[in-house]
Formats: C-alpha cells, structure tokens, sequence
C-alpha cells in the first residue's frame, strides 16, 4: 500500500489522520486505543488550569433523520490534572514513539505560556497547538476565541510560544470572524509554523420549544455552544482554502472541520491542508472509522497516479478563484435521461418554484422536458433528483470566447446573451 | 483445470430470487448501516467477515475496500453473498432487528461489493513465500478451495484432487439456482485459484486412482474435505422405479445438464430440510403444475429454514405434514416410471396412525431425507475417526492422525457453504502451525 506519512511544520505522522483536541483525544488510553485502530497523530485534549464543566455538555442535530450531521459542545478544556494528562503524554509516546502527540494548549500569562509548553515538550510533545478558538466559556475569561478574534492577542501569544517552544507551533484558529485571512497572517507575523483550522462555530444548535430553553439544557439555561460535524465541513473547507490561496500566508494547514470519511479528507488536502483532524465523526462512530479512512485515501491516491500526500496537497487551490474570473459564456443545460427518470417530478416543482420555469411535465408520461433555450444551467434539478446519473449537465457549444466579468469590464470582452432574465 | 460446463442446463431457466443491488441502492443502505460496535452481525458470521467496517467503506464509496475486507475473512465471500441463510446468520442478528426497521441488507451488500471485486479483476492476494511444503486436498469444493487459497497465502504449495469434471462442490452441483448458478461458481473457483500454486487434478477418486497411503508419502499434509455421500434413500418398496431420484443426484443433473419435466403433472418431493425445499421450489420453478411435499413433522419442527419454507409457500408448493412415504407404485402395469406414492399420516411420535393411508399422483419423485456420511473410505485407516459418521477434528481441523486435517460437511456434517470457508481456513492455519512447529516432516 502508499506510503501514507505526511508532514505538517515539521510534525511527521504516519498518515495524515489525527484526532483533534477534544473529548476523544482526552486520555492517554483513548489515544493509544485510537494508535492502535490507525490514527496517525492526535492532538491532547487541551491543557491549561483544569476546569469544571457542567452536565449536559453536548447535542446533536438531526438533518432529514441523519442523528448528529450537526453536532454541538459547551465542554471546557481539560478538566483533569496537568500532572496526569503530562505523565499519560509521555506514556503514550513511549508506547507510540512514531505518531506524534501534538499538545493544545490554553493559558493567560507569559510566564504561565512558557511553564506548561516546557512541560508539554518534556513529556514528549512532537508539537504545540495554540488554543485560539473555544467560543464558548473560556472566551469569556479572555481566551479561546477572544485570542483569536483579535490579530494583535493572537501574534503576540503565538510569538511567547515561539520563543519558548523548541518544536513546532501550530496555531488553532476560530471561525467566528468575518475574514480568516488577516488572522492567519496574524499567527504568521508571531511566527506559527503553521495553522489548524477550523475551530468550533459559535451556535446554539437547537431550542427546548416547550421549555423556552436553548439545547444542550442545563437545568432551565443554556449558553451557546461550538457547532462542529458533518455539517460544518463547506464552512471550514473555504476557510482553509482562503489561506492556502493567498500569496502572503504560505504555512503549512491542519484542516479540521466534518471530516467524516477519506473522501472529506481529500477535499480538505486538496484545498491545501497536509493533514485533517477528526473529532465528531469519532465521538459518533468510534476511533474504527480510520480504517477506511486509511484505505479509501490510499485507494484514491493509487487510482489516481499519486505516490504520497503531499502530490494532492492544495491541487485544487488555482481551480478556486474570484466570481469575477469565472468564464461567463460558459454554458451548461440540463439533460434528463428518460430511462432512468422514474417520475417524481422534483425537478419541475424545483425549477417552477425556486429557478427559472424550464422543466415542464409532458402530456402522456412523467418524464419532464426541458426548455433548453430558457434553461440557465443553475444545477438546481439535478441536485434535487433522487437518481443518481439521471439528470446530467451537458455543455453547449456556443461558439462564444471565454470572457470573465473582469475581463469584461476591464477589456470589454463580450458576454454571450442572458438566459432566463426575462 | 476442469471440464468446462454445459450450455444447455436446465438451471439456466432460473433468475436471482433476491435482486442485486445497483450504486444507489447500496449507498442508501450502506448509510443505514449504525456501525454497531461488538457488531452482532459479525459474531454471527461464521467467518467473521467486519461487516460493519465493510459497508461502512461501501457508504464511502470504498467498494475496493469493502471487498479487500470481505476476502480477507472469506475468501468464499462472493457465492457466501449469494448463498448464506443470512436471514439466520448476520441480517438476522441486526440490531435492527429489535426495531420496526428492517435489519441492513448486509448479503446484498456483500454481494455488490463482491461482484464488482470480480467485475474489475481486483488482485487482493498473492502467494506466500514458498515453504516447500506440499499439501494434498481431497474434493474441490467451498472446504477445500478456502483452505488451498490460505495456504497459499502462507506459501504452501496445494493439490485439490477432485472427482468430478467441475471444481465447486456443492457450489457448483447443489445450490438453488434462483440463488447462483453454476457458471457464477466456477467464476468463483477461478477466483480462488489465481493466487497461483494450486495443481487441480479432476477426475481423481482418491481410494481408487490414489490410495491414502500413496497421500501420506507423497504430501506433507492432507485436507480431507470430501462434503457428503449420495442421497440417503427411503428403503421402501418402488424406489427403483423410473423418475424417482435423490434429490441432491437430481439437482446436479438439473444443474450441470437438462432435464425435461414437460410430462410431469405432479412431484413428490419427500422430505422437510432445506434440499427438499430447494427440490421442490426448483421443480416448481420449472414449471411443473404440483408440487407436494411429504414430511414427517409439524411445520414448527421442520429442518428447512422458515424463510425458505415461507417462499417455496408462496410459489405453490404443497405439504404434507406428519405424513410418511410407504411405497412407491408405477403408473400402470407395465411401465416401469412412477405413478404414486402411497402414503400415511403419522402421530404427534411419527407413528403410522392405521387406517389413514392416502395416495399422491405422482410423475416424479425426489428424495431428500439425507446424505450418506462417510463410510468406508477411511475405514481401519488410523487415528480419523467418526462420530455419527462425521470426521472428529479439534477446531483447528486436525483429526487423530498426524498431518491429517479435516474440514467443511464431512467434519461438520452438512451446514453452509460459510461454514465450510470458516473451516477450511482454520485447517489452512493449523496446517501452517503444525509446519512450523516442526510437527508435519
């Protein structure tokens, strides 16, 4: 099979699957049974001055009858003793010395920065993550999000950690600000080797509607929480590929975001992170979901030519682009396959009610017809269609020359005529 | 290898009972799957296969995964997604089970991943590195064949000695066709024996072309995996009258060759395993107007699956119950074919209740009460020994004689083709322990 090993700032790990700091990666014997089950790297539940947590910590949400697509936390960072977690550490890397253990990390003060990171890398960190994201409970004691909502706090705690750290510093960035971009090069200018992302998304997943209290309840309250899992994953694949694109940012990206399976963690690596973290999907199904992780990605590396990770990092990254570049006089149509069509007719309500009015029921059969000349291509039918394969976008040859919307207005390069705007 | 077979056998006429799954289908179900953990489906499997780990790699669209994971349990595993009764064995140990939801479709799963392994020629396997060692296997059918492709992954060199044409076993000559055909089995042995390494002779009766003796000298070790004897028969008067036939002799025949039922009115299929049920919904199947079984016991205490009786139920078969065969009588003086089965009803202790004889019309009778187990072949050969006529082995296949193994429906006397995969394994590794022990020469 592939050589799977990656290397993300320096943090070598066998496969590019690590857990992420958070309740399946809380103890040395969770992290060694994941070890055991596959997982390349893990990053420990997040070290600082233990907390209490409160009961009742998570809830799920249900999408179309799929338990926990969505999922949310109001847990804190580790609630057990430094001295535990720092013995189970160095436990755990003499019996996995080839996977790396990357410590998290949330403190106030310098002092307190320099004392834990020199502790971690004694019990044997292969690597630091800052914890610059819980958006809930610790940013309201100045860390977590607070950090990294803020360039100037986070370059300036990344830099203490720089300065005391001697292995490499991944900084873990929040979701919950308008732009990722001027954060990651926040963490950059403090001199990070590199950046994990995202972060949990400050949400409150659910409400009580008979109790007036927001999920998950603790007692008659409840506070917002960080939304993470399957649903989460096209926010954090933007949020990577915004850094990975921009010519000024450069550092090597942990992805982390609903990642539930090899093919999510090819759409994370393609986009430019050279690993993922996996927290949800694990909580759900258990540490045994990295085996296929593991083959699937290595399958897809083999169909495809590839030799190792790192040939598809980011190989997607100069297919994404300004609206402004796309090509305008691109055009596509729907085609519907009446052979596989089996008649629900989702896509003529779907275009009637929510696009353009161009799929129409036919007399005589329940295969709908499309108005090709009044068809815009918008995809809308064939996502909607419950058969795979039967309604297929099919290019028109339209004789008209590539012409971006920047290139129109910059160059005047003529647009092919509107379609539907009437 | 082997002969290859007919083009104009009667099972041809058969269609898959149970309809495979396409893309869609196995997506959707694959997601339904809870990926239980201590799965109950997996301890249901005899060999063991992680069904939850391979479907959940269906549902990611793994399907070269999923495969791998089966073969690597079962090398069996695309006729075991055909054949298996997983309404008792994996589906029926789903936890769905325990819900108003139906358990996962976890046979049609196997077998979408299994026939696409087939349909794209995937490699999963290669030869060990040669040990020197040479085993000998007797019969080339499901035992046999997964113990031959185990030890040639732990690099011992294999000879199947077969005595029909066709390699398979029961595979080939016995399985319902609406639930695989022939041609599907040999597919299945080609599979296996392209590991490479495994010499196949045909058309050897070991006992005759080869003694035991001239095994022992000439191999290291020897896998007995034999399968069963001929069809057990009534012992009453007629049963050599024209169109009477064990039932497994008559399956063969309808599967391998053709066999013309257009005269036939009525059959009598006597017995209530789950080859009778296979005879009958198989006779039915083509096109014989009645089909009646004649069995012994209750309904509750029959031996065939429920599932299975609920089926040949509703194509049409008849039974029945608590009813015994006394003689077998030609269809009018002068003719030697049979004609009807005299019959009588039987008491709750399988008593004949006197006065209750009935005749049944009949133009075809199959009997399947049984197989005749071993008997003679290893008779004053020491250290194999019987119990009921099964070969006894520990559960790593070794009998009472050294360098002599056993497996499949010899050893366990006649159940699933699964079982005899899971067996033929564990003989495969005892085999390979005892090599490295030291204990074979």
């Amino acid at each position: 099979m592939i050589d799977l090993t990656t290397n993300t700032a320096g943090i070598v790990s066998p496969n590019p699957f690590w857990l992420a700091s958070a309740p399946p990666a809380n103890s040395g014997l969770q992290i060694q049974r994941a070890f055991e089950a596959g997982w390349g790297g893990a990053v420990w539940k997040t070290l600082g001055v233990p907390i209490q947590n409160v009961s009742s910590r998570f809830a799920g949400h249900t999408i179309h009858g799929v338990q926990g697509a969505g999922f949310t936390n109001i847990e804190l960072i580790t609630d057990r003793s430094l001295e535990v977690n720092l013995k189970e550490i160095a436990e755990t890397k003499r019996l996995f010395p080839r996977n790396p253990i990357i410590v998290s990390l949330m403190v106030e003060t310098e002092s307190a920065w320099r004392e834990i990171i020199a502790q971690s890398i004694d019990a044997g960190a292969d690597g630091i993550e800052l914890n610059f994201g819980c958006p809930h409970g610790m940013c309201e004691r100045g860390m977590g999000s607070a950090v990294g909502q803020e360039p100037a706090v986070n370059e300036r705690i990344t830099a203490w950690a720089k300065k005391y750290s001697t292995v490499p510093v991944l900084v873990k960035l929040t979701p919950n600000v308008s732009d990722i971009v001027p954060h990651g090069l926040a963490a950059k200018r403090g001199g990070a080797d590199g950046v994990s992302l995202i972060n949990t998304i400050k949400s409150i997943i659910a409400v009580d509607i008979d109790r007036f209290v927001p999920e998950p309840r603790v007692g008659n309250r409840s506070s917002n929480g960080g939304y993470c899992g399957a649903a989460v994953k096209p926010i954090a694949l933007h949020m990577v590929a915004a850094l990975a694109r921009d010519s000024r940012f450069g550092l090597p990206i942990s992805g982390i975001g609903g990642v539930t399976n090899w093919r999510d963690a090819v759409e994370f690596l393609v986009l430019g992170a050279s690993t993922v973290q996996v927290c949800t999907e694990v909580m759900l199904r258990g540490y045994g979901i990295v085996e296929d992780m593991i083959d699937g990605l290595a399958r897809y590396l083999e169909t495809h030519g590839c030799h190792s990770v790192s040939e598809i990092v980011g190989k997607a990254i100069p297919a994404y682009s300004e609206w402004g570049d796309l090509d305008l006089n691109y055009e596509t149509v729907a085609k519907i396959n009446a052979d596989a069509c089996i008649g629900c007719q989702l896509c003529v309500v779907a275009c009637h009610d929510g696009a353009h009015q161009c799929i129409h029921p036919q007399e005589g059969t329940r295969v709908p017809r499309v108005d090709e000349s009044e068809c815009v291509g918008c995809n809308l039918c064939q996502i909607v269609c419950p058969v795979s394969h039967c309604i297929e976008m099919v290019q028109v040859q339209n004789g008209h020359t590539p012409a971006t919307w920047n290139q129109h207005i910059t160059t005047g390069a003529t647009l092919r005529p509107k379609k539907g705007a009437h | 290898m082997a002969a290859p077979l007919s083009n104009h056998r009667s099972e041809a006429a058969f269609e898959d009972f149970k309809l495979p799954l396409l893309r869609d289908g196995a997506m959707a179900e694959a997601t339904r799957c809870l990926f239980c953990h201590d799965a109950p489906c997996i301890k249901a499997c005899p060999t063991a296969i992680d069904i939850p780990q391979f479907i959940r790699k269906i549902a990611s669209d793994n399907v070269h995964g999923a495969a791998k994971t089966i073969f690597e349990s079962n090398i069996l595993g695309m006729s075991c997604a055909r054949v298996c009764p997983v309404e008792v064995l994996c589906v029926g140990a789903c936890v769905y089970n325990d819900t108003e939801q139906p358990p996962i479709a976890i046979g049609k799963l196997q077998r979408y991943a299994t026939d696409r392994a087939y349909d794209e020629s995937w490699k999963f396997f290669s030869a060990g590195p040669n040990s020197g060692k040479r085993v000998a296997l007797i019969g080339g059918g499901p035992a046999s064949l997964a113990a031959a492709h185990e030890l040639r992954r732990l690099g011992h060199a294999c000879t199947i000695l077969e005595k029909r044409a066709t390699l398979g076993g029961l595979n080939t000559t016995g399985v319902a066709p609406y639930k695989m055909r022939a041609d599907r089995s040999i597919s299945e042995v080609e599979w296996v024996l392209s590991i490479g390494g495994i010499e196949v002779r045909t058309n050897v009766t070991v006992g005759e072309q080869i003694t035991l003796a001239q095994l022992e000298r000439d191999f290291d070790a020897v896998f007995i995996g034999v399968g069963l004897g001929a069809d057990t028969m009534l012992g009453i008067p007629g049963e050599t009258l024209g169109n009477v036939h064990g039932a497994v002799e008559w399956i063969e025949r309808m599967k391998l060759r053709a066999v013309d039922l257009s005269d036939v009115r009525r059959a009598v299929i006597i017995g209530g395993g789950n080859t009778a049920l296979d005879a009958a919904r198989e006779v039915r199947g083509l096109g014989v107007p009645r089909v009646t079984m004649v069995y012994r016991g209750r309904r509750e205490v029959m031996s065939g699956y429920a599932h299975e009786f609920a089926a040949a139920a509703n194509e049409g078969v008849e039974v029945e119950w608590q009813a015994a065969a006394t003689a077998l009588r030609n269809a009018r003086e002068g003719t030697l074919r049979v004609g009807t089965v005299s019959c009588t009803r039987l008491d709750d202790g399988r008593r004949a209740i006197a006065g209750s004889a009935f005749e049944l019309d009949a133009d075809l009778v199959l009997v399947a009460i049984g197989q005749a187990k071993l008997s003679a072949l290893f008779d004053g050969f020491e250290g194999i020994t019987l119990d009921h006529g099964r070969i006894r082995t520990d559960t790593d296949g070794r009998t009472g004689r050294a360098r002599w193994y056993a497996g499949g429906d010899c050893q366990n006397g006649g159940v699933e083709v699964v079982n005899a995969a899971a067996e033929g394994k564990a003989a495969a590794r005892g085999i390979d322990a005892d090599f490295r022990r030291g204990g074979a020469r």
